[in-house]
């Protein structure tokens, strides 16, 4: 299902008959309400799972190699053996697999059998869930889950309001208010059947839309997504509701949403399937040598195959020219020689490591999930890692893109300044306290409730707000608050009895209201208006209630025209008691001035004071609205309403024809204020950010506010600083943003005609440039001396400053290059007034034009597009709802945990994995050429002298379980030390843990390590009795061991699960080789008994850890004392801080 | 601005959570192991460690190196390769030819005792460029069949050498086909040298592997006889040079115990060896000789072991002594900051 199925909806629109489910279903067919999440049944498990399963190329070379060998000429391994790997990851995932699916099976019965009221002939009985269908009439009580999707017909409530939480849904965990319709709810209060007919969308994932219209009576009313309930949610604080099932089951649109976002693939990863590439050249040499191998030694040997006792290629039973005997010639044998080295060979290729590195990943994510600083309490929400594959990535993020508010700010508004009518209020602050006594009085007895959010209100404000009702000033404030508390989609919630808060200083009969609504800038809003004296008290679809000054006012809503990205402003149209409509809007600065009315001068004065106003509001970074009303007059009013009925029922263009009716009553307004609302910043932004510019990570914010509100906002978080020159770019066409990019660039002497490779050094100056400026441990003096030198005239940083109507221009031309040359100059790229796309769209660029991993954070619907670009996203959990949550990888509460998130989790990850891909590559590396070895000296006939047992153990049991431990536990440093240093991160953005020549000088040590292996035991049993057996299990120990002293010699902190993992690995081998060497049906029969009694068993084994390890340790030793790297340092600083006071110990322990 | 963007939507801190006592809290819980904070040893390579590290290589290397050179120089070994002198010169151009005639292939040789030999004296045969370990061969073989009379047909691995006419071989294979039977008989002073042939092959495979009550069948029937032939009342477990020769060689070179002679043999003692040399190695111009051979604790005569153990001891050593002067000369204080990537290099490029 598409979100396109929208434009399908009208030309196949669903019919549902109210309370007649039988007509609805006859004629299509709609599913009914069993869900099914199960992927498999009993009966196509296996098939199924199957077949799943070999969609995985991993999965498939296993087969290949397992058919391979049941061919007679290849059968390298024994029959059972080659299929054992195989068997052993199916078995595995299938039971995985299986366990999560009878999961699904049992929790899909649960939710099928859970009961419901349905209306049938004779009222309200209870039937399963699984047997609703579409167009029955089901009622739901308080606290209740909704079994489908519903059109709500009525509820207990009298003016047809239902309260829904959408916890299930979206998380959100705030009422939601759903309407039945007034004519319904009506029909259902006075206990008429109805009947009707609803023509509604097809079904579609998209949970805020809905769009409808019922028939009834003859009447089409028009439905919206605000007369929906949801599968999943759950009725609150009414006591009953009735619905008719619009979609049941699979077309609920919460089954529909349940599908999972597609999955990214790690830096690291790319990587490694480079490297995987050399390693299949290598085995594909290895198998061209044995197999030419083979070929020539056939041919050297051609007259004597017959009867060389090791060969004898023919019977002799039927005489002397008797049947061939596996010899088909010498072509065909040198191919299948090479065809059974490729089996043998086979795990040079390090297929083990996909799963392995599964493991791995989920072993971390446990970690990142529990870590407790990443625990946020105030939302009680853990770090969540929603995607498994790019934990690594976190570790090499170059590009920070941020979203501003919820996720630098706490989008937890904060009513604080307001210009009424000329005037700007709620500046001082100074004597709040000593008025409030005056305020209270001044309120009177009118007030009788308590507030959740707490305001301190301007007492000169509060002043003219109880004054009488005279002038000019007094009425627009009157306006002004009134807009405040009607213009909204706030809900009042009154807790009824008071007295049962105990402790509270309030008296009895007093009323605390909650205002629940989906915007926090409104809440605001209807808060500050509440402590102003006019209190929201009541919504419904047809009225407010709103308490102005004690005086209870009763006001019809004619129409609602809600928020829109394009009008960027809300009206609302109400008529008094008195008969008098009014319209009042509020919206965006640059909606609204446009729209004001300008006939008189005052106006004009009014205006450009309220422009000066705001314009100080936003460099304060406050978030400012502008008010204004306009009274309505009977032929325009009518004129409106007429339209408006049309837009409300129409099923098609809705939102075009509710804009067209908005725009006939939003113009000719008279400007009363605007208003200012505090969007608090996060705590521990700045710092974060700081951290993380150090790190040398750059910041970018996009952001929708505007810019003078983004550059305050950049000030506070310490984005921007004084000293830093800001290149604003704002054009309002191609040329124009041209003509600023030139002259930027210019100025700062960018040399934009350059080459790329200029560019690009550029870049990694000013990069430098700007790790030593923010060096701590750096005089300014010396910076200024290093741009000195490098000839360019000291600006100081840069910080570019870009609208979203430039972007506009420059994205979609070919000046995105030149933007980004600029951009990367830039110590501070602040994006303002992007849409949803364009911020996609920025990060597009940066991917397009660098190799550089980027990351996008944000918490709304709005940055979900972001996310989903971006190498990595991270979705806040915050005020916004969800959708940037289920589209991220990773999912936190608070910004600052980013800090963490990367320079702790993401520094150890990418460490860990680095390390582990390189490891696992040697260890494969290491058996195979060891294999490769032996092959050479045995005529070219890939004898393994391990047995077939072992030869398989050695990857799945003998050396898996330690390479998972290390890369799950170890660490390099602790995350104090990360903390305290951000700059170790560059470790990760120069690819230290894992790079070509990392690898290359990997395997030369593989390559030593193996001819060790080989030769050592080869040159201690020359010309004596060894038998192969006792060789393999010489070989197969000594592997095993030297493998698990090389990773024992790189591991950086030894926990006990490390000892018990790498020690265990060598006991387990043991372990195996004595029950293998304990069944008399195999030729390896007690062998390992007869070796561990003779010495020189033992001795070879030392002799080859020593040799073999001897290059690696002086390796490592030269490195760290001539070429010691950053993390070595900070390592052994932060060891020996610790230690000194008893140096020489060796138990430390990590103290945090 | 978002407020009231359409599709966003959003709560004020939920009522219910922020009055409610932590109920269902999700506080990850705090355990060293989940917050990583487990005791853990952190090595890191100072400068003690390293040339400790070294010293203890060479403390422990030296000494095994010197006790293995000198065990390896105790053992006395007599080889005597024989496989072209035991051919009359006359017939050399066609050894192959002369190996397959029936003419009598006894053949005497002199072996002179270079040091005191003590007892027991291995006496073994060692055959060059024979690929026992060739994947065709290795697995020619029943190990079923070896070990139980009830599994006589179980001779599917061994083709070519798995049936006759007569019904299955037993032993099966070109394992057991092939079984070496030069013999040699060894005179002192005129005197029989008694070779024991008791004991050679590994008490395990006595007494598991090869079945007590498995008597050879149609062995060595087929036109081709690749071997020594078996005395058919004998069980195979106690046909001892059948068991030594199915523990096939790892390497091309190998040495097979042949038998031990139980006296002790004293210094330019002349050995006369009557030699039956009927193995053809001639075909694939193998090598034979005969080594007769004392062992000590490290096994035979091998220097390789020592001299390795010395070299690496002896180079530990010198490299322990290189760190003491870099650390003297060059010092790093460890930890240093100073020589952090980002103050190191000031000028950047």
């Amino acid at each position: 299902m598409k979100l396109d199925d929208n434009t399908t909806g009208h030309d196949n629109p669903r019919l549902i008959h109210i309370n007649d489910p039988k007509k609805t279903c006859d004629h299509s067919q709609f599913s009914g309400n069993e869900i099914r999440t199960s992927k498999y049944t009993l009966l196509n498990f296996l098939p199924k799972n199957l077949f799943i399963q070999f969609h995985r190329v991993a999965y498939l070379y296993f087969l290949a190699i397992a058919a391979l060998n049941q061919l007679p000429p290849l059968a390298v391994f024994g029959r059972t053996v080659s299929l054992f790997p195989l068997l052993f990851v199916l078995t595995v995932t299938a039971v995985k697999d299986g366990y999560e699916d009878w999961r699904r099976h049992r929790s899909d019965r649960n939710e099928n059998n859970r009961e419901a009221l349905v209306l049938q002939s004779d009222g309200f009985h209870p039937k399963r869930w699984k047997m609703i269908q579409a167009g029955e009439v089901l009622k739901i009580s308080s606290d209740e889950t909704i079994p489908c999707d519903m059109v709500l017909l009525g509820t207990s409530d009298p003016s047809g309001i239902a309260y829904i939480q959408t916890m299930n849904l979206d998380g959100e965990s705030n009422l939601k208010t759903r309407y039945a319709r007034q004519e319904t709810n009506k029909l259902f209060l006075e206990g008429t059947m109805i009947s009707g007919i609803i023509t509604c969308e097809q079904p579609n994932r998209n949970i805020y839309e809905f769009m409808a219209n019922m028939e009834l009576n003859g009447h089409f009313l028009p439905l919206s997504q605000s007369n929906i309930i949801l599968r999943g949610c759950q009725l609150k604080n009414t006591e009953w509701a009735v619905g008719v099932v619009v979609y049941a089951g699979q077309d609920t649109k919460a089954m529909l949403n349940s599908a999972m976002s597609p999955s990214k693939r790690s830096r690291l990863e790319t990587y490694m399937n480079r490297e995987t590439f050399w390693l299949s050249v290598f085995l594909l040499i290895m198998c061209l040598v044995v197999g030419l191998g083979m070929g020539l030694w056939l041919n050297r040997h051609k007259s004597q195959l017959d009867t060389l006792p090791y060969y004898r290629k023919i019977y002799f039973q039927k005489g002397k020219d008797g049947k061939k005997y596996k010899y088909y010639g010498i072509p065909m044998e040198t191919f299948f020689s090479f065809l059974s080295s490729i089996i043998v060979f086979q795990i040079m290729i390090p297929i083990s490591l996909y799963i392995t590195m599964e493991l791995v990943r989920l072993g971390q994510s446990y970690f990142m999930i529990g870590d407790q600083h990443m625990y946020d309490s105030l939302s009680n929400s853990r770090f969540q890692c929603r995607s498994l594959n790019i934990n690594e990535d976190l570790g090499q993020i170059r590009y920070i893109l941020s979203d501003k508010t919820g996720t630098l700010t706490e989008n937890k508004m904060e009513f604080k300044k307001a210009s009424i009518w000329g005037k700007s209020y709620g500046d001082s602050k100074a004597g709040s306290r000593e008025i409030d006594a005056g305020v209270e009085e001044a309120m009177g007895s009118g007030r009788k409730w308590k507030l959740k959010s707490e305001i301190t209100p301007d007492p000169e404000l509060i002043k003219l707000s109880y004054k009488d009702l005279h002038g000019e000033e007094r009425i627009a404030a009157y306006d002004f608050f009134l807009t405040l508390a009607a213009c909204n989609t706030v809900i009042p919630i009154l807790t009824g009895s008071p007295s049962s808060i105990s402790g509270s200083l309030l008296s009895d009969g007093q009323i605390s209201i909650d205002y629940q609504g989906e915007s926090p800038d409104e809440q605001a809003l209807v808060a500050a208006a509440s402590a102003y004296g006019y209190t929201l008290f009541e919504r419904t679809s047809g009225h407010i209630v709103i308490d102005a000054n004690g005086e209870k006012l009763r006001l019809d809503v004619l129409g609602l025209h809600e928020f829109d990205s394009v009008r960027k402003r809300m009206s609302v149209v109400i008529r008094f008691p008195n008969g008098s409509v009014k319209v009042l809007v509020k919206g965006a600065d640059t909606s609204m001035f446009s729209i004001l009315k300008k006939d008189l001068p005052c106006d004009d004065r009014m205006r450009h004071v309220t422009q000066v106003h705001l314009n100080d509001y936003s460099s304060e970074g406050l978030r400012t609205l502008v008010v204004a009303s306009r009274d309505f007059n009977g032929e325009l009013l009518a004129e409106w309403q007429q339209m408006y009925e049309d837009a409300c029922t129409s099923l098609t263009d809705r939102v075009v024809k509710l804009r067209q009716a908005a725009a006939l009553i939003e113009c000719n307004l008279t400007l009363l204020g605007a208003t200012a609302i505090e969007d608090k910043l996060q705590e521990g932004v700045p710092e974060a950010i700081e951290s993380l510019r150090q790190a040398g990570i750059k910041v970018w914010v996009l952001t929708g506010d505007k810019q003078e509100t983004a550059i305050s906002v950049g000030l506070s978080c310490r984005l921007l600083t004084a000293d830093m020159h800001q290149i604003i770019i704002n054009g309002n066409s191609e040329h124009e943003c041209r003509k600023l990019l030139c002259d930027a660039k210019a100025k700062y002497h960018v040399n934009y005609a350059s080459s790329f490779d200029d560019i690009t050094n550029l870049k990694r100056k000013t990069e430098h440039n700007f790790l030593e400026m923010t060096s701590q441990t750096k005089s300014s003096n010396m910076s200024q001396q290093i741009t000195g030198e490098e000839d360019r005239p000291t600006f100081g940083p840069l910080a570019l400053i870009i609208d979203g109507n430039s972007l506009v221009y420059i994205l979609e031309k070919d000046l995105e290059y030149e933007l980004f040359n600029l951009a990367t100059l830039c110590k501070v790229v602040l994006c303002c007034r992007v849409a949803p796309l364009q911020k996609a769209g920025i990060v597009d660029m940066i991917k397009s034009r660098t190799d550089d991993l980027t990351l996008a954070i944000g918490d709304g619907a709005n940055d979900v597009s972001m996310i989903q670009m971006a190498d990595v996203g991270v979705g806040i959990c915050g005020q916004e709802g969800r959708q940037a949550v289920m589209a991220s990888d990773f999912a936190m509460g608070q910004f600052r945990f980013l800090k963490r998130l990367l320079l702790v989790h993401g520094h150890w990850n990418y460490q860990r994995l680095g390390y582990l891909i390189l490891y696992n590559f040697y260890r494969n590396a290491v058996f195979v050429l060891m294999l490769f070895w032996y092959i050479l000296c045995t005529a070219f006939s890939t004898t393994s002298a391990l047995t077939d047992w072992s030869s398989v153990f050695y990857s799945v049991i003998y050396t898996s379980v330690p390479t998972v431990v290390v890369g799950i536990l170890d660490k390099d440093l602790s995350h104090k030390t990360l903390l305290k240093y951000p700059k170790l991160y560059a470790a990760g953005h120069r690819q230290e843990s894992y790079n070509m020549s990392l690898f290359w000088i990997t395997m030369l040590d593989t390559l030593w390590q193996s001819l060790v292996l080989f030769y050592v035991p080869l040159f201690t049993y020359r010309e004596s009795t060894i038998d192969i057996w006792s060789m393999g299990s010489l070989w197969t120990i000594a592997v095993v061991i030297l493998v698990n002293v090389h990773l024992a010699m790189d591991i950086q902190r030894w926990v006990f699960v490390a000892h018990a993992a790498i020690w265990g690995s060598i006991v387990v081998t043991y372990g195996c080789m004595v029950v293998l060497d304990s069944i008399p049906v195999f030729p390896n029969y007690g062998t390992i008994y007869h070796l561990v009694k003779s010495p020189v068993y033992w001795i070879s084994i030392l002799l080859i850890m020593v040799i073999g390890l001897l290059p690696r340790f002086i390796f490592k030793v030269c490195r760290q004392i001539f070429w010691p790297s950053d993390i070595q340092i900070a390592r052994e600083a932060e060891i020996l801080r610790k230690r000194r006071p008893f140096f020489g110990s060796n138990a430390d322990q990590d103290s945090s | 601005m978002n407020s009231g963007t359409p599709s966003s939507s959003a709560a004020g801190a939920g009522s219910a959570d922020s009055t409610a006592p932590r109920r269902n809290s999700k506080r990850p819980k705090y355990s060293r192991f989940t917050q990583q904070e487990l005791p853990a040893c952190k090595p890191i390579l100072t400068p003690k460690w390293v040339i400790g590290t070294f010293l203890l290589v060479s403390v422990i290397f030296i000494p095994i190196g010197v006790v293995s050179l000198f065990a390896s120089r105790d053992v006395v070994e007599i080889v005597d390769r024989y496989e072209t002198d035991c051919i009359p010169e006359a017939l050399r151009n066609d050894k192959v030819g002369f190996i397959q005639s029936d003419r009598s292939k006894t053949c005497q040789r002199t072996l002179r005792v270079p040091k005191n030999m003590k007892q027991p004296i291995y006496v073994y045969y060692q055959l060059d460029n024979f690929y026992q370990n060739h994947r065709r061969y290795v697995k020619s073989r029943s190990d079923q069949q070896l070990r139980n009379n009830g599994s006589l047909q179980d001779t599917g691995p061994c083709k070519p050498e798995d049936n006759t006419a007569g019904g299955p071989i037993v032993p099966c294979g070109l394992i057991a086909w092939s079984l070496f039977n030069d013999t040699y008989g060894f005179t002192r002073n005129n005197q029989q040298l008694n070779v024991s042939k008791r004991d050679i092959s590994w008490k395990s495979d006595r007494e598991h592997k090869f079945g007590k009550n498995v008597f050879p069948r149609n062995f060595q029937n087929g036109t081709l006889r690749g071997g020594a032939t078996l005395k058919p009342n004998v069980s195979l477990s106690e046909q001892e040079d059948l068991i030594v020769w199915m523990r096939t060689a790892a390497l091309p070179t190998f040495r097979k115990l042949y038998g031990k002679i139980e006296v002790d043999l004293q210094r330019d003692d002349f050995i006369n060896v009557t030699l039956e040399n009927n193995y053809n190695t001639y075909s694939f111009s193998g090598k034979k000789k005969l080594v007769l051979s004392t062992t000590s604790w490290l096994g035979g005569k091998n220097d390789f072991v020592g001299i390795a153990y010395l070299t690496v001891g002896g180079l530990c050593f010198f490299l322990a002594l290189v760190f003491l002067l870099i650390y003297l000369i060059k010092p790093r204080q460890l930890g240093d900051p100073s020589y952090l990537s980002w103050n190191r290099n000031p000028s950047g490029h």
